[in-house]
């Protein structure tokens, strides 16, 4: 039973939360409810320790019925909370839950000021103004839209695969959309994952090759997302698709125009490997790579940068006819009704800490290079040699590349304690090697990781506590000759050490790609300080953002291993999954009308909308809103010339009289 | 451009081959050198150890005459000068109980410091500013076949690093390859040169300079290049006793300002070369 009260007297019943002490440690909410209580059309006015309680809740349903109130104004913390419990909680009394506004003395108050008495008087002040404007305000309807039961999913690392697959073996449509020209992500590059040790390759082509042929996922590869528009339910998404210069449905992965292609050795740097191999022009990343199709490197091919080859390939290739060096790039149009971003991370540049000597000295290495070394797919078959064929007898690890240093990222990456540990492990077992670990703190904490730790103890790594200073080829002291040098004070033992070993490892920290932020503006995300993609709230919302139906995963939310990169995918996959099988969801009222008999057809709205909510009636001369695209951002009332335009919870009557409230402070 | 220009007491004294060098050196790259009316003791060493508030009034009072004489920067060549120069301008940025004693002293002799002058060191104006493209431009001899060991010392870039890398400064490294010298790769570049070691405990101050020549030598390098009078110092004035106390390790060691000359073609004299206490060879010999 709903009262339409619009004619009816105005009976507010106001409430001030305790919250606790977090809103009563810094406003005096007893008074405020008391002064509120004096206020014109206010029946009842309250303060309570919790109004988000089932109590509080109650509290208000029952308010309503005894005192006949019609408006209800809460003031608590921030609407993102409990604007939804509140809306309910007023339904439940019988009124249209529009009826109700929030006033936030939380986050805007009571957690940022410091004087108590200012605090308590700007809570007022807020308190006045919503209690002017709720009396305006109107009876409203929840518009549904219906979702879409497909998902784009973007980055096809381990957390986009599982994703994908979590979510197509429930039977939705996955679009699963990859920059690189293989999904797989930097977990294929990896030998073994800690702490088990386990083979990265064999855990994670298995699920490549089921991404690869499943029937609900469509697999864009070498592609990236060019345009997203719509709202929660109906994304219209434009993906990119970069020329390979291979016709993918026509390539059968035979690889015989890599065999006959011009260059007869492999000549150029590859990347897979991170440049310590060799490919050709026409190559596949890496054996197991998804989709099995080979690709042309328009930067090194002779027939691309040139016109002029012999185009063996092509011959090889034959009536399979999957060679075309005329492809263009190429737009898709898809409607998804979820998204799942999952973008992953890039390394820290080991150059930007010029006293480490990456890119100097050629023995130093980055972890991810060592990772290729010791992968029997890598360039050197699994042999731990240096650049110049030898094997060291020394190996330096150093742990917080670019991590926990106020001059690059002041963040711990989470996985290079565990990932030194391991390619400790790795390269003892390959080279017998003398391995010392330089670190600032050891940071296990995950199941089983402690007890490698102790496992590396026992088998004779040498683990050194300190910052490394520098790595230098100034030999000073006998047997540094020829050797590279690590500094540091070893903060265990009291003093500076200087430590000759053959080989260093940089154990580089994780940080967000360098186009992280377009990304976030593609999706209309957030971002955290560092420039990871921020989640709704740090617990109770993890793979959520702020944007409606967009989740995220893995590394581009910030550092963390693979098994809680799977997790949080997973539930990324389940929250989108809620979604579609839920098959509509709510949008907010709050969508803009047009007032037809003042407008004057002058359609200097239609341009500036930046959903494309607003279409022009030819038959009538009028602008007309869509009401499911509008997103309620106001651009178009406030450019209306004969202010023909209205917004449903901000008409001009509404914000004047907040405004009123603010100013009447005394 | 005019800048003023603030000596120090090492470029009146022992290091006055960088003053003989870099006035000459900058009048040609179009920058003239006004220097400071009544200058004083810059506040560096003894006084910054003993009382730094001290030290920032000594200093300030240079700042407050640099303002007065209205040239938009202040040139102070000696790494320690500019150090204490610039530290004193972040501390009275930064703590007002030390501005209010500075304001005090310097209102006594009816000075007064706003804060707004910058203090620069002339490789930052030369590399930065001028411009290597410039600077290439005005050589006539380049100094083909010098292999030249970069070293910068530690208060060009400790704690400040305001125009290069702290770790890895490369300002020189560049600007002696567009002189046309070859630079060698120099790890040490910013290590301890003994600093004022060498006057109170000679045994761990010597050893700083004699592990830094060694290893210009080791490296192959004619001449070692600095920006910082004491470093020069250093380096050059001890060799009798490093070759008495471990093995000889004679190289020169120049100011860059010094090379900057001699490919503009000035004479040696001019720029004070003849000063040194290790020679060094005209360019195009040294390689021989």
């Amino acid at each position: 039973m709903q009262m339409d009260n619009q004619k009816a007297e105005v009976r507010i019943g106001f409430y001030a939360c305790h919250c606790g002490s977090n809103i009563a440690g810094m406003v005096d909410v007893v008074e405020v409810a008391k002064k509120a209580g004096k206020l014109p059309h206010v029946v009842l006015s309250r303060d309570y320790k919790y109004m988000c309680s089932d109590p509080g809740q109650e509290l208000i349903a029952q308010d309503i019925k005894e005192h006949k109130l019609n408006r209800i104004v809460v003031a608590s913390c921030s609407p993102l909370l409990h604007e939804h419990t509140f809306r309910t909680a007023t339904e439940k009394g019988g009124l249209n839950p529009f009826y109700f506004h929030m006033v936030n003395i939380r986050e805007h108050n009571s957690w940022v000021h410091t004087d108590r008495q200012e605090a308590t008087e700007k809570a007022y002040a807020l308190t006045q103004a919503a209690i002017r404007r709720v009396a305006h305000h109107k009876a409203l309807e929840v518009k549904k839209v219906k979702i879409e039961p497909s998902v784009l999913i973007v980055g096809g690392g381990i957390a986009g695969i599982h994703a994908a697959l979590t979510m197509a073996e429930a039977g939705k449509k996955v679009y699963l959309v990859e920059r690189e020209p293989t999904i797989g992500g930097h977990m294929a590059k990896f030998d073994k994952t800690f702490p088990t040790l386990d083979c990265a390759a064999c855990i994670l082509t298995p699920k490549m090759s089921t991404v690869g042929s499943h029937p609900n996922i469509t697999l864009w590869t070498y592609s990236e997302v060019a345009k997203v528009e719509g709202f929660v339910g109906n994304y219209k998404v434009t993906v990119k698709r970069k020329p390979r210069y291979i016709i993918e449905d026509a390539c059968v992965g035979c690889m015989e125009c890599i065999k006959s292609c011009v260059y007869k050795e492999p000549k150029f740097a590859d990347e897979f490997n991170e440049g310590l191999g060799k490919r050709k022009p026409v190559y596949i990343p890496f054996p197991q790579a998804t989709p099995q199709v080979v690709l042309i490197d328009p930067e090194t091919c002779l027939q691309l940068k040139t016109g002029k080859c012999k185009k063996t390939c092509v011959e090889a290739c034959a009536d399979r006819h999957a060679i075309d060096f005329n492809q263009k790039e190429e737009f898709i149009d898809i409607q998804v009704g979820t998204v799942i971003v999952a973008t992953g991370f890039k390394t820290f540049d080991a150059e930007r800490l010029p006293q480490y000597g990456y890119g100097v000295h050629k023995n130093v290495y980055t972890a991810l290079e060592v990772e290729r070394l010791v992968n029997a797919s890598g360039p050197t078959g699994g042999h731990v040699v240096m650049r110049d064929g030898q094997e060291p007898k020394s190996v330096g690890i150093i742990h917080c590349v670019g991590s926990r240093d106020k001059k690059t990222n002041r963040w711990c990456s989470r996985v290079c304690c565990m990932y030194s540990m391991k390619l400790a492990h790795l390269i003892k077992e390959h080279t017998g090697a003398e391995v010392y670990s330089f670190y600032i703190d050891m940071r296990t904490p995950g199941k089983g990781y402690e007890e490698f730790y102790d496992k590396l103890l026992e088998e004779g790594v040498q683990f050194i506590r300190g910052r490394v200073g520098e790595v230098t080829d100034w030999a000073y002291a006998p047997g540094e000759d020829g050797k590279l040098v690590i500094r540091v004070e070893d903060t265990l033992a009291g003093y500076v050490r200087r430590i000759p070993v053959d080989m260093v490892v940089l154990a580089s920290g994780l940080e967000p790609h360098k186009d992280s932020q377009d990304v976030r503006r593609l999706f209309n995300m957030s971002c955290s300080t560092e420039g990871f993609f921020l989640e709704r709230h740090p617990k109770l919302a993890p793979v959520s953002t702020f944007t409606e139906g967009v989740f995220i995963a893995g590394c581009c939310q910030g550092p963390r291993d693979i098994p809680d990169t799977v997790a949080q995918a997973g539930a990324a996959a389940a929250e989108a999954l809620v979604l579609i099988d839920k098959g509509s969801v709510e949008l907010e009222p709050n969508t803009a009308y047009i007032l037809e008999q003042e407008c004057s057809g002058c359609k200097s709205c239609i341009p500036l909308c930046p959903y494309t909510a607003i279409a022009f009636a030819e038959d009538r001369n009028k602008a007309v809103i869509n009401e499911a695209l509008c997103k309620g951002c106001g651009t178009c009332v406030a450019s209306c010339p004969s202010g023909s335009i209205v917004q449903n919870l901000f008409e001009d009557e509404e914000i004047f009289k907040e405004i009123e409230g603010v100013l009447a402070y005394e | 451009m005019k800048y003023s220009y603030f000596p120090g007491c090492s470029l009146k004294g022992t290091g006055r081959a960088y003053e003989e060098s870099i006035i000459p050196v900058m009048k040609a790259l179009g920058a003239e050198l006004e220097e400071l009316d009544d200058w004083n003791c810059c506040g560096a060493t003894a006084y910054m150890a003993v009382d730094e508030v001290k030290a920032c009034v000594m200093a300030s009072r240079n700042l407050a005459i640099a303002e007065k004489a209205g040239n938009p920067e202040v040139l102070a060549p000696c790494s320690a000068c500019y150090l204490v120069l610039n530290k004193t301008k972040h501390y009275l940025h930064d703590s007002p109980p030390v501005a209010h004693v500075v304001n005090q002293a310097l209102k006594t002799a009816n000075l007064t410091y706003s804060g707004n002058t910058p203090v620069r060191h002339p490789l930052d104006i030369i590399v930065n500013d001028i411009g290597l493209e410039a600077i290439k431009k005005k050589v006539k001899t380049p100094l083909k076949g010098l292999k030249v060991a970069p070293y910068y010392g530690c208060q060009m870039v400790r704690p400040y690093a305001t125009f290069d890398d702290q770790y890895n400064p490369t300002s020189m490294d560049r600007l002696f390859q567009a002189l046309g010298a070859e630079v060698v790769r120099f790890p040490l570049k910013t290590r301890c040169c003994g600093g004022s070691l060498t006057g109170t405990l000679p045994e761990p101050g010597l050893l700083c300079t004699y592990i830094i020549l060694k290893e210009a030598l080791k490296r192959g390098a004619d001449v070692v290049a600095t920006v910082c009078p004491l470093c020069q110092f250093n380096l050059d004035a001890y060799h009798d006793q490093i070759a008495a106390k471990w093995e000889p390790a004679r190289i020169p060691t120049v100011y860059f300002t010094q090379l900057m000359g001699l490919a503009f073609g000035m004479d040696p004299v001019q720029l004070g070369l003849q000063r040194g206490f290790v020679a060094m060879k005209p360019v195009g010999q040294a390689a021989a």
